[in-house]
């Protein structure tokens, strides 16, 4: 018998991301050969199907950016990269959300460092659970690509080998447990 | 608000020092332009000496720039860089990383030569540098090329170059204002 239904559906009610089980991150081709990855600790994610049209929206605060060293947080922080003083949050707003073959496929306007785009991101939308403290529970998990020059993230080193210390095209990540609100 | 302006030549007759006294004069209204006179002073950064308290020559220099609200440096060329002592002076304002007295602080970069260039080379690697440590650089340039005889008095003798100049102490201070949240002042009133 199957308990957990992974569901194509958008599910009804308004959803709230848990900061513990969800987490926003990057990931960026690294001295041409690795695969880099960062997140931020501090943000929030909605999903309201409670109106007429499903929205998912969300802000990640810019200073909580965490790479697990404090010079390479501070580099990201400063105008050189994020410009977090005068940018202090990214943002995203949707405004199509559809669920098919079992894939979420998200447009809507992503903010970075006051640039705003359109971009489409897809994933997967799974659940309502039953959590066993109470409520229900989702799972989204949601990627796109972009290219962090369009948002005015141009820092750059050649290297002596050839090619540059980090990619321009930077995959973006949300894997967000939510929460119904009550 | 206070500007500190940073000379990258330690000469008595500095037409780096000579750029930046020209630029006093054409601060906007509400502006101070400070020339900061320790540059001498700074000792070479070793990080064995970098302690609490750190030489006298870099406090200076660290709260000088710590009280400005606004960084303009003018920088000679020296084998198409920009010269050793200021590289230094930058060295020791950098620390401690990320939380040093220029981060965020608002900062251009001018220069002059008695070459054909103007220190453009110069100010490009002390751009580079800055905004290495944090700082928000202004993105422009004023290269004052054939600086023997570039001035005619307490002015840039080339009329674009002295508009060029007032136009970045104005872009400058505007940085500036926005990093305070303050509204422009010194609006033009209307008749």
């Amino acid at each position: 018998m199957a308990t957990v239904a992974e569901q194509a559906a958008i599910p009804i009610g308004v959803w709230r991301s848990d900061p513990v089980h969800s987490n926003v991150g990057f990931a960026v081709k690294h001295m041409v050969v690795a695969t880099f990855r960062g997140g931020f600790t501090d943000f929030d994610a909605t999903l309201d199907n409670d109106g007429a049209e499903p929205r998912l929206y969300g802000a990640v605060r810019v200073a909580s950016v965490d790479v697990r060293d404090a010079n390479l947080n501070g580099h990201l922080l400063s105008p050189e990269f994020f410009d977090a003083e005068r940018n202090p949050e990214i943002t995203f707003t949707s405004s199509e959300i559809r669920a098919e073959d079992g894939e979420l496929v998200v447009r809507g306007r992503l903010t970075i460092k006051g640039v705003t785009k359109e971009i489409e991101a897809r994933g997967v939308i799974v659940g309502p659970v039953q959590h066993p403290a109470g409520g229900e529970r989702i799972g989204i998990d949601l990627e796109t690509v972009v290219d962090r020059t369009d948002f005015g993230l141009n820092w750059n080193a050649p290297l002596p080998s050839g090619g540059v210390a980090v990619q321009d095209e930077v995959t973006l990540n949300a894997h967000l447990e939510l929460a119904r609100e009550e | 608000m206070r500007m500190l302006a940073i000379s990258g030549s330690l000469r008595r007759g500095s037409h780096n020092t000579r750029l930046l006294r020209v630029a006093a004069g054409l601060a906007p209204p509400g502006v101070e332009l400070r020339l900061f006179a320790g540059l001498k002073d700074v000792p070479p950064y070793d990080e064995d000496d970098d302690g609490e308290p750190a030489p006298d020559g870099a406090r200076r220099l660290r709260r000088a720039i710590a009280d400005a609200d606004a960084i303009l440096i003018a920088t000679p060329e020296y084998n198409s860089s920009l010269p050793g002592q200021l590289k230094n002076a930058l060295d020791w304002a950098s620390r401690p990383f990320p939380n040093n007295v220029l981060r965020n602080k608002p900062v251009a970069v001018i220069g002059a030569s008695t070459g054909a260039f103007g220190a453009v080379w110069a100010q490009a690697e002390a751009r580079k540098v800055l905004a290495a440590t944090g700082a928000r650089v202004i993105d422009v340039e004023l290269p004052v090329a054939g600086a023997a005889a570039a001035f005619e008095g307490d002015r840039l003798a080339d009329a674009g170059l002295q508009e060029r100049l007032a136009q970045i102490l104005e872009e400058l201070a505007d940085a500036a204002r926005r990093r305070r949240s303050e509204p422009a002042v010194d609006q033009p009133i209307a008749a």
